[in-house]
């Protein structure tokens, strides 16, 4: 039916002939790979999933669905199909690219998958063949079609209910998505690595088609309106978590992505390497562990927690002062140097202050466990508590908490950067002789950053030491295979994009997500860490989300948002002349 | 214009020695209220790094420098904040801000909302905001590039890069603005506009000192002219003065020819200068390139 309108469109389209049949042919592709997962692909349902459903599909199934799906409609919708133009703003031939090789992928790694753990292709029932062709053949042709990049259309009139339902729908689908990373079955591999085929696939040809571009302009537009979103579904999310392990995956998601932000105002922001942020975080849990009446905490008090945070702040703000100070007043690499030398420096201290060693503060490797759980006024976040007929657990309660650190955090990260001091911080970046040159007080404002920087993670830290319930000091160490360590929250920041709030947020989901799922990635976490570093540097440098500038920076040619003005007749040849 | 004779800068014995090296020797400088002077010189002769000795980029071996009868600290913010601005040889904006963030940022020592305001956004921090960009704005309108106040420096052309340098430097509402080089890599009409502008600048009551290769320019513009050749002061006077004086020929064109008469001098001078119109900053630029990079 649907090959049957586009047909018809095919012969109105101006472009005709044997691209608009290619693109027939890629969308009954997607259609038929949709079709493919109604069958079975296998007989046993020893594979993760079980894909042995004739009628509906099941498991990994699902991913190829959607993308099978989400291929036609970018093939309608390159072929002029009346109703899906906004699917492909910007063109949709790299987007359709993307999206048919994502399936191709998702489906071939699929049925591969079948076929290695099962031993053989013996194992695949009819419907893998058919999946494995379907697939195929979007994929091809797809990358026969001519490229037809655009400057973004202009979006089509809607009343602004409409562009609020859009932005509303889109934080739904994405808690949707989230979710869906984070409920899936770590025991086997196969189901995360599908999703993050899938979705890898899927962003990038959203992004290809200006989809992504189209909605954050409409997220800009309507900017309390997005605020409310994202509150809504980061509260909405433990409600939609039915497994302790799945909340504190969310915990501690939530921990390092609000500690890899303020991490950013340092690195991103005011362009300072701190080799040694973790510390920052253990000083504030150390700091609330102390004092929040564990048994076997040196000091015999029991501060209220709002007490507890504020000693925390208090105290890495102080010894963020102590390490910045001397070192902010040089240039160069010694602030790498001597934050790295403080992380190490930390931990071996928090060693050591045992009684044995020195004086008896932490309680050595042993750390302060049997903190008591929070209790704010009468809520006591070591219990369940039932709300809205759902329950949540201790972990949900501190995901709730935690919220309010990450929303106090971004609010100073977007009020403090888009300000004087926030100018200050990045003219720093760019040239510290020329911004000194302008007025600024190199020293004052990089202290500032770096205080800040501290002191947020010092919040974080009292709210961690909680969550987990002990601190011990092996956690704040400068590399290491579980999080939080120095370099695990440097690697968010870069992975997801310097100087922006939703790179940090999104780079720590993945790297804590990703080894979490994939238990058989333990063994080579840091390698598989540094390669994808590599290749990130490589191919994306400016991260996942990046920031606006430096996305003019290192990718010359698309010059986003400057308004367009032939400008260059008149002086081209100063230009020139200067370059030479 | 009423030229009133208060000295606005007063350099005296600045002296500066990198190793051996002695790159400026022991000048005396004086810029009064409403003067636009102008300092020349080959290249090398170390008019950048006397900049840099007024600015506080470099800290003077000897010497000292006063700013309206106070003496300058040899730190850069402390100088912009007394009232003196400055430009680069080699431009330095803030690349990757746009056009208005790069005035915005000049106007750092004329506001004070620090982090506690910016975080709360009361009232006063709106308003503060506002009328610095409203400042912003009537120097970009003043220097003409109010049209491009969001584009990235990065991506402006090279004429209008070294407005902009000019625009951040006047949002500290200096007393005295230093130019060096102003109109390096500049085309004929881009070089007449800036001498505009630097008038327009002085009749707003800038004083001016300017480091420039292109006589013309020098001479239409300046009251004084200050000639630095090795690190020493060679002579200063009005532009006349100094234009026929056969030492300056001599270290900018070699020596004049045996008894040649002023009138051919002078055509020398024209074609030394039709040069300079057309040539590429390349070889002045390196130079200093190297030098500012280097602290
Ligand atoms: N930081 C420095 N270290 C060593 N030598 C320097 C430094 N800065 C400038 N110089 C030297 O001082 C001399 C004067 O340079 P400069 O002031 O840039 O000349 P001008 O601006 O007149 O062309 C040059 O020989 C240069 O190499
Ligand atoms: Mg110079």
């Amino acid at each position: 039916m649907t090959t049957d309108t586009s047909k018809t469109t095919g012969e109105n389209a101006p472009t005709g002939g044997r691209p608009t049949m290619l693109r027939a042919i890629t969308a009954a592709g997607g259609l038929a790979s949709v079709a493919s997962t109604f069958l079975a692909w296998t007989w046993t349902s020893e594979f993760p999933g079980d894909l042995t459903f004739n009628g509906y599909p099941g498991g990994l199934q699902l991913l190829t669905l959607v993308l099978g799906l989400l291929t036609t409609l970018f093939a309608l919708s390159a072929m002029d199909v009346r109703g899906l133009g906004w699917l492909t703003p910007a063109g949709s031939t790299q987007a359709l690219r993307l999206m048919a090789l994502g399936t191709f992928a998702t489906t071939w790694f699929t049925v591969i998958a079948i076929a290695v753990d099962l031993g053989g292709l013996a194992n695949w029932e009819p419907g893998a063949w058919v999946a494995a062709i379907a697939g195929l053949i979007p994929a091809v042709a797809a990358f026969l079609l001519p490229n037809d990049a655009r400057p973004l259309k202009r979006p089509a009139k809607l009343p602004s209910w409409a562009e609020i339902l859009i932005i509303a729908a889109v934080f739904a689908i994405g808690l949707y998505v989230v979710n869906y990373g984070i409920q899936t079955d770590a025991d086997d591999p196969e189901p995360f690595l599908g999703y993050l085929i899938a979705t890898g696939f899927a962003a990038a040809a959203l992004f290809k088609a200006g989809v992504v571009t189209r909605l954050s302009a409409l997220t800009a537009k309507y900017r309390s309106v997005t605020l409310i979103a994202a509150l809504v579904t980061a509260v909405a999310f433990p409600f939609t978590q039915n497994k302790a392990s799945y909340t504190e995956l969310g915990v501690n998601i939530l921990v390092f992505a609000t500690v890899a932000l303020g991490l950013n105002i340092v690195v991103g922001l005011a362009g300072l390497l701190d080799l040694g942020y973790v510390a920052f975080l253990g000083v504030g849990a150390y700091t609330a562990a102390l004092v929040s009446g564990a048994g076997s905490s040196t000091l015999d008090i029991h501060l209220p927690f709002w007490a507890a945070v504020i000693a925390g702040a208090v105290v890495s703000l102080i010894f963020g002062v102590l390490i910045g100070a001397p070192t902010l007043r040089l240039r160069g690499d010694y602030l790498a140097i001597v934050t790295l030398g403080f992380g190490e420096i930390f931990r071996i201290a928090v060693l050591n202050l045992d009684g044995t060693s020195g004086p008896s503060v932490t309680n050595g490797p042993n750390g302060i466990p049997n903190i008591p759980p929070l209790e704010i006024f009468g809520f006591n976040f070591g219990e369940d508590h039932t709300v809205l007929g759902h329950t949540l657990d201790t972990n949900a309660n501190y995901f709730l908490l935690m919220l309010l650190v990450t929303i106090v955090v971004v609010l100073v990260f977007s009020r403090a950067g888009n300000s004087r001091i926030g100018r200050a911080w990045v003219a720093i970046r760019e040239d510290e002789t020329a911004a000194t040159a302008m007025g600024i007080n190199g020293f004052r404002v990089k202290l500032i950053a770096f205080a800040l920087g501290a002191t947020l993670a010092g919040v974080a830290g009292t709210v961690w030491a909680h969550v987990q319930s002990t601190v011990v000091p092996e956690q704040y160490v400068f590399a290491g295979p579980v999080p939080p360590n120095s370099t695990f929250l440097l690697a968010a920041v870069i992975l997801g994009g310097m100087g922006t709030i939703g790179g940090p947020l999104l780079g720590a989901t993945l790297l804590f997500l990703i080894p979490k799922k994939l238990e058989f990635l333990q063994d080579y976490q840091l390698l598989a860490f540094g390669i994808a570093l590599i290749l990130l540097m490589r191919f994306r440098p400016e991260g996942i989300i990046p920031n606006r500038r430096q996305q003019l920076e290192y990718h010359e040619t698309g010059q986003l948002d400057v308004p367009d003005q032939p400008q260059l007749s008149g002086n081209a040849v100063g230009v020139t002349k200067a370059e030479a | 214009m009423t030229t009133t004779t208060s000295p606005v800068l007063n350099a005296n014995g600045v002296t500066m020695r990198f190793g051996g090296l002695t790159a400026v020797r022991s000048v005396d400088l004086t810029v009064n209220s409403g003067e636009i002077v102008g300092l020349i010189g080959p290249n090398g002769a170390g008019k950048t790094t006397f900049f840099n000795c007024l600015t506080g980029l470099y800290v003077p071996t000897e010497g000292s420098v006063s700013y309206k009868g106070t003496v300058l600290p040899p730190k850069p913010h402390l100088v912009t904040q007394a009232g003196v601005a400055r430009t680069f040889q080699n431009i330095r904006l803030f690349a990757n801000m746009t056009v208005l963030e790069n005035v915005l940022v000049g106007r750092h020592t004329r506001t004070k909302e620090g982090l506690w305001s910016a975080l709360l956004r009361g009232p006063g921090f709106k308003r503060a905001e506002a009328a610095s960009k409203e400042r912003a704005m009537e120097l970009l309108e003043f220097t003409g590039l109010a049209h491009k106040a969001d584009h990235l420096s990065r991506n402006l052309p090279y004429g209008e890069q070294r407005k902009l340098e000019i625009a951040r430097a006047l949002a500290s509402d200096p007393g005295l603005l230093l130019l060096d080089e102003p109109t390096a890599g500049m085309n004929p009409q881009e070089t007449r506009a800036t001498e505009e502008l630097v008038f327009a600048i002085r009749d707003q009551g800038t004083a001016v000192l300017v480091i420039e290769h292109d006589m013309r320019f020098i001479f239409n513009l300046c009251d004084r002219v200050a000639v630095l050749v090795q690190g020493q002061k060679l002579i200063e006077g009005t532009p006349d003065v100094v234009q026929s004086d056969e030492r300056v020929i001599a270290a900018y064109i070699g020596t004049p020819f045996e008894g040649a008469p002023g009138q051919e001098e002078a055509a020398e001078v024209e074609a030394a200068e039709a040069q300079q119109g057309t040539r590429p900053s390349g070889a002045p630029k390196s130079t200093t390139a190297r030098t500012e990079d280097g602290q």
